[in-house]
């Protein structure tokens, strides 16, 4: 029997959904809104939320002192790189423990996971020295590889419960079709599994993207992605609130619209395997 | 062409042996059918066959090459799984086609084979449709199509009728039967109802515990059950086994009669009793009696217009020529 809900029920529920929603928002708002003020009316006290005159001119300040674009475009490789290579390591990883499990499967994927446990600045001495003695220190290519290692065990935990769910009977029926192991992984499998390896493929992109902990440790001049970007603002120059709310802005806009765009793909990744 | 000979193979996981060496020798063209109770081991026989486990010891034979280490795919062997088993992301044409893509046939002799098979499937309608678009019967004949278009050695079908209702799996039996002497291609059918394994099989194979407790004919088995597992598994409903006082009599442990062998009478006869439960099944009517005989009620069946109140008085007669004796192992006694 489907459960009676009463009106003054639902809408105490809807408006309370709504204010957590606008406090989670609140802050990205307030931030975006900073961006078009002048410093001045950024730093006043009641902070202003109209009546102030609109002004772009910290976000051509901003572009004209860095160069966005070189630090976005080392955010697009260094997000989509340590995914892309992640993705390449994990499927054959997330396969094998699927539908090959051994008695210790369950373990070392306990074990990975626990790895998420140790905080980060636990490892950035030995992390650090490794960069240093392979010549690694703000190169793209070490922060793919110190990101992918990073977010390996959430792929593999991601891409092995997909797999979890396509029956191993579809699988065994392909090779009694007579599909070999590289047909049975390309006509079969993937297929199946495309959903779940796209939503994995943008959470690892987030995750990717808004790591700051070993970008900002890692890269300096070169390689450095938003993150770095938005850091640069913060306190060398002094405290510019208008511009530094534009940084902001221009870094975190293309993930949000990605966010957004991907919304229904993103969902369903966070919640797979949730009913069953 | 499509013998299998499985000599002295045996099947473990790990510490706990889920088959015994066992032999077994199943001719081209004929229907086997693998029975028994749930955990025998019928269809982990059957995956041993098809390859998708490995044997931890003997030789499995196909058409008397060696094949014991041929992987699943080139063995020549098709099979129907219990769940379908369909690739849900390829229309109905693409599923009965893929196996013909892995043999790189083609694509002119694939249209040619799909198209025959959605015929004698009457599946030409559906072609262009999805498996989840497909009710249960369909699907299963997706899977047999898929199967068939190979023309394969032998074919193998795990339980390929339980997800279906009563009414479509009494259809599919004698679809599959029709299929069988159409192609006369070797079948191994694996089923814990023993009503498949009567009306389809041409040799049933009786499993227990990963041991084979008879192999024969459908009538074979009814009629001259080895011992006291397979007289209470095959037929429906099962013989009645008495055992103690009344067995001793006929110098046997164990004593069993099918319900149809028992001669019912309100007057007199050998044992008597009172009926419990009636069954009536229009043509048939079986009656559950508490006799004398055995602790337990026996069942005897009746033509479908005797009528017997629950609790009324009637005498049961074992016709002598039909009773089986078994030893104290269980045994038939001859």
């Amino acid at each position: 029997m489907a459960r009676a809900v009463s009106t003054r029920r639902k809408v105490m529920t809807t408006a309370l959904a709504w204010a957590i929603g606008l406090l989670i928002f609140f802050p990205i708002y307030w931030t975006i809104l900073t961006s078009f003020k002048t410093e001045a009316q950024a730093i006043n006290n009641p902070p202003l939320f109209f009546g102030f005159d609109w002004t772009l001119e910290n976000y051509s300040v901003v572009q004209e002192r860095s160069d966005y674009m070189r630090f976005l475009w080392n955010s697009v490789i260094i997000a989509g790189g340590s995914t892309a290579l992640g993705i390449l390591v994990a499927v054959p990883a997330a396969w094998s423990m699927a539908f090959v499990p051994s008695r210790r499967t369950k373990d070392i994927l306990l074990w990975m996971l626990s790895t998420k446990m140790l905080p980060a600045v636990g490892v950035l001495y030995p992390i650090s020295l490794i960069f240093v003695e392979f010549n690694l220190l703000d190169t793209r290519i070490g922060l793919i590889l110190v990101l992918m290692l990073i977010n390996l065990p959430i792929i593999v935990w991601m891409l092995y419960t997909y797999f979890r769910e396509i029956p191993g009977e579809i699988l065994e029926a392909a090779r009694m079709d007579g599909a070999g192991l590289r047909e049975e992984i390309l006509y079969v499998l993937t297929p199946m599994a495309i959903p779940g390896i796209a939503s994995t493929v943008l959470l690892n992109v987030i995750l990717a993207w808004n790591e700051a902990f070993w970008t900002l440790n890692l890269t300096a001049a070169n390689a450095g992605p938003l993150t770095a970007f938005i850091a640069s603002y913060s306190s060398p120059e002094g405290l510019f609130y208008a511009k530094l709310s534009a940084a902001s802005t221009m870094a975190i806009a293309p993930i949000l619209i990605l966010g957004w765009f991907s919304q229904k793909q993103l969902v369903r990744g966070l919640t797979f395997g949730a009913v069953k | 062409m499509g013998s299998i000979v499985l000599e002295k193979v045996k099947k473990s996981f790990g510490d706990v042996t889920v088959i015994p060496p066992l032999d077994l020798q199943i001719d081209d063209g004929e229907f086997v059918v693998f029975v028994g109770p749930s955990g025998c081991g019928k269809s982990t026989l059957l995956r041993l066959i098809a390859g998708l486990e490995d044997v931890s010891g003997g030789t499995i034979r196909i058409d008397g090459r060696d094949a014991t280490e041929i992987p699943p795919a080139r063995r020549g062997l098709a099979m129907v799984f219990q769940s379908y088993a369909l690739y849900p992301h390829m229309s109905v044409r693409k599923n009965i086609a893929f196996p013909l893509r892995m043999a790189k046939l083609d694509q002119a002799e694939i249209d040619r084979r799909v198209g025959a098979a959605a015929d004698i499937l009457n599946l030409t309608a559906y072609l262009d449709r999805r498996p989840g678009q497909l009710s249960g019967g369909q699907r299963q004949r997706v899977a047999i199509g898929r199967a068939i278009v190979r023309e394969p050695a032998a074919f193998l079908f795990d339980e390929p009728l339980s997800n279906l209702d009563a009414a479509l799996r009494v259809g599919m039996r004698l679809e599959i039967s029709e299929l069988h002497k159409r192609l006369a291609t070797t079948m191994i059918y694996v089923t814990h109802d023993q009503v498949e394994a009567m009306t389809m099989a041409d040799k049933i194979v009786v499993l227990q515990a990963g041991v084979i407790e008879q192999v024969g004919s459908p009538l074979e088995l009814y009629q001259r059950p080895r011992n006291v597992f397979v007289a209470g598994f095959i037929g429906s409903p099962r013989m009645n086994l008495i055992e103690g006082a009344e067995a001793r009599k006929h110098d046997a442990a164990a004593i069993g009669i099918r319900p149809e062998h028992l001669e019912i009478s309100q007057t007199e006869g050998l044992w008597k009793g009172t009926v419990g439960v009636s069954e009536h099944l229009g043509s048939d009517t079986f009656f559950h009696v508490q006799t004398n005989a055995s602790a337990q009620p026996l069942t005897a069946r009746a033509s479908g217009e005797l009528a017997l109140g629950y609790g009324s008085e009637v005498y049961l007669t074992p016709r002598p020529e039909h009773l089986h004796r078994f030893d104290e192992n269980g045994l038939r006694i001859a």
